[in-house]
């Protein structure tokens, strides 16, 4: 896996909370036994009409979007199917790193993303973002405002700065092993791998006790 | 300090505590399906590794397999998909339960079937309604292809230990209402990222009076809830469960008897402290139908389509697009929405006991004119076992298909699915725009619900349409 230290390229907005990973893949393509192709199918159902020709009306599809590597969304973005083909067709279609807001409810911190997602896309170093909901509103706003805005996603730092005339920066938390992943572009099953004395030593225990 | 159930099993699965704060976890059992793993064993191919355990791994296609015709599988892509789980089993020494198997059938749903899901162990499968296995007190969550392919290589998983949630039902349920009520009025209530991050454990009188069907149903859904993996504690009913039957991976005798020992500590102790908790009360749950595109868009059967500023936790763009999308006007109270298909089916309510009670809603009754009718039992066994009951009459002789087990409709992968503008009551667990079809607009619902909607042509509340 390619590292992930920092990148900078242009903000796309998705104003729709739970975008689930049906609608970032819609099943009819994950027949496929490659990990590649998905990238022309991402977002399908909303980016074009029955004929096949773009949808106008899709966020993602307005000519300033073009070249967007850097998708800003709302809540508990990547939603429901475990598919991994979400992440490789996000990523084929050139998204670097996404952006979404965490929420407060019930005096507890509901993450930006979904579990199974955020995993998925740490694997294949596609970074996330966890900002407060007024950060991600002003990405939006200053997005809205300023055509082709530019940020820059920072890992080291955990910071995303928005290049305005005068620059906007937000702090973002990450898990460390998350980080670490990322930035080291490890490969995580080899890593597992060293530790086969300790498999085998908890298997042999182990084992014993499972019922059969 | 007092565990829950979830830090017991964790515990006892930790191999080693990792340098970046996470926890290499050993997986007891591996589930695999024809669409998440292809990249994963070809992956593995190359990197010149082996399948770690190929006797803790088990494999069946279910995703998108034709539920009519099966000998003749025309989408020769679906058709390569499944021709590549077999050549990958065959390859790596996986067992297989393909279409020949009389066992084959949805993978959440051939697993307890086959004993294979257990008290006390760790379960994955490529495929986020696994903690549907969490039913029987047993850690078990979804995974990507990449983590199939670490599984695969490895049989552990670095993994976050995640928080816990724990959820009371109280009282009893009213006649009709399911377990599908239940976990459908959850996740209303707290929203589909409510339990992000955290795996929630199910308790009270009304889950324990729950069968092992319908604690499936409440575990399979929690994802539905964010939450990667949903449990209860096992207790006499999943040890009868497992004692019956043929379970061929179920411990049988004295090392049932063993086993049985060690499944009674499986419990959380009266004091152990989670990082969420929630009550509900049982009693005053009715009916659920969902009214939008996602499990948390929910209302009381009783209840109305909502007005786009009145419903907490979604914006009012939110709840404008659901409803454009549905096509769905505020204020039409749900029974009057009108159907043209009802599927019932799915690793949520494709068992033998929701089977039952949907025949027992058609037994005497038609369905309405211009509904077509789905019923795609879970697996081959609840098939044989809905065929041995007479329950095939009944489904076909009131106006349903009856067909052969797999995932159908619930996802539309195979040959199954709503046209654009359908609309269908679904027994399955994601409304999603899409879903089930292109366009198509999806109402999740009970069995008994989806029964009873396909002879009105129309939504009813079933606590009173049935005495009529």
């Amino acid at each position: 896996m390619k590292p992930f230290t920092s990148h900078r390229g242009v903000v796309a907005t998705l104003d729709r909370a739970n975008v689930d990973t049906d609608q970032i893949i819609p099943k009819q393509f994950l027949k496929s036994i490659a990990r590649t192709g998905f990238g022309a199918n991402l977002f399908h159902d909303w980016r074009y009409r029955a004929d096949g020709s773009p949808n106008p009306d899709f966020e993602l599809n307005a000519p300033r979007f073009t070249d967007a590597s850097i998708l800003v969304a709302r809540n508990n973005f990547g939603c429901g199917s475990s598919r991994e083909h979400a992440v490789w067709a996000l990523h084929e279609y050139g998204f670097k790193a996404i952006v979404a807001p965490w929420q407060e409810r019930l005096g507890k911190r509901v993450p930006a993303f979904a579990d199974i997602f955020r995993s998925n896309a740490t694997k294949n170093g596609v970074l996330t973002v966890e900002l407060s909901e007024a950060e991600v509103e002003e990405i939006f706003q200053m997005v809205g405002r300023y055509d082709g805005l530019h940020a820059t996603v920072d890992l080291e730092c955990g910071r995303v700065v928005l290049h305005l005339p005068e620059e906007l920066a937000f702090h973002f938390d990450i898990d460390p092993a998350v980080k670490e992943h990322l930035i080291r572009g490890l490969d995580e099953i080899a890593l597992t791998l060293t530790h086969a004395a300790s498999i085998a030593s908890f298997e042999s225990h182990h084992d014993a006790q499972l019922p059969r | 300090m007092s565990q829950t159930l979830f830090q017991k099993i964790w515990d006892r699965h930790v191999v080693t505590k990792l340098p970046d704060g996470r926890d290499l976890l050993y997986i007891d059992r591996h589930l695999v399906h024809e669409v998440t793993s292809p990249q994963a064993f070809e992956s593995l191919r190359m990197s010149r590794r082996k399948v770690r355990r190929p006797e803790l791994t088990f494999a069946t296609m279910d995703h998108n397999v034709p539920t009519s015709d099966r000998a003749n599988i025309r989408d020769p892509i679906a058709k390569a998909q499944i021709d590549a789980l077999s050549a990958n089993c065959r390859d790596f020494g996986v067992t297989l339960y393909d279409l020949c198997s009389d066992r084959q059938g949805i993978v959440h749903i051939i697993g307890p079937e086959l004993g294979l899901t257990l008290p006390g162990t760790t379960i994955v499968c490529g495929d986020s309604h696994t903690s549907t296995h969490g039913a029987f007190g047993t850690l078990a969550f979804g995974i990507g292809t990449s983590e199939v392919e670490h599984v695969l290589a490895t049989q552990c998983l670095p993994q976050k230990r995640p928080k816990t949630f724990r959820v009371d039902f109280t009282g009893r349920l009213a006649p009709y209402v399911t377990a599908k009520d239940m976990v459908l009025k959850l996740i209303g209530a707290i929203g589909t990222s409510g339990g992000t991050g955290h795996v929630m454990e199910y308790g009270g009188e009304a889950i324990r009076s729950l069968s092992m069907e319908g604690r499936m149903t409440i575990c399979n859904m929690s994802i539905e809830a964010g939450a990667r993996a949903g449990m209860i504690a096992p207790d006499e009913t999943t040890f009868q469960y497992l004692a019956a039957g043929n379970r061929p991976f179920a411990p049988k005798g004295a090392a049932f008897e063993a086993a049985l020992a060690s499944w009674r500590t499986l419990r959380s102790e009266a004091d152990a402290a989670y990082d969420l908790s929630l009550t509900i009360e049982a009693s005053a749950i009715a009916p659920q139908v969902t009214w939008g595109t996602n499990p948390g868009m929910v209302v009381d059967v009783t209840g109305r389509v909502p007005e786009p500023d009145a419903v907490p936790g979604y914006s009012r763009k939110d709840v404008e697009q659901a409803l454009a999308y549905m096509g769905l006007t505020p204020g039409t109270p749900m029974t009057q929405i009108a159907l043209d298909t009802v599927f019932i089916g799915s690793c949520t309510n494709a068992r033998i006991e929701d089977l039952r009670a949907a025949a027992k809603i058609f037994t005497g009754r038609k369905v309405a004119r211009g509904v077509r009718v789905l019923v795609v039992p879970g697996s081959q066994q609840v098939r044989r076992q809905a065929e041995a009951e007479g329950l095939h009459e009944v489904f076909v002789s009131t106006g349903c298909e009856w067909r052969q087990s797999g995932c159908s409709m619930c996802l539309g992968m195979n040959p199954d699915q709503l046209k654009p503008g359908e609309r269908c009551a679904s027994t399955s667990n994601r409304n999603f725009e899409g879903r089930q079809g292109k366009g198509g607009r999806t109402h999740l619902v009970s069995p008994e619900m989806a029964a009873a909607a396909a002879i009105a042509g129309q939504f009813v509340d079933i606590r009173t349409w049935g005495s009529r």
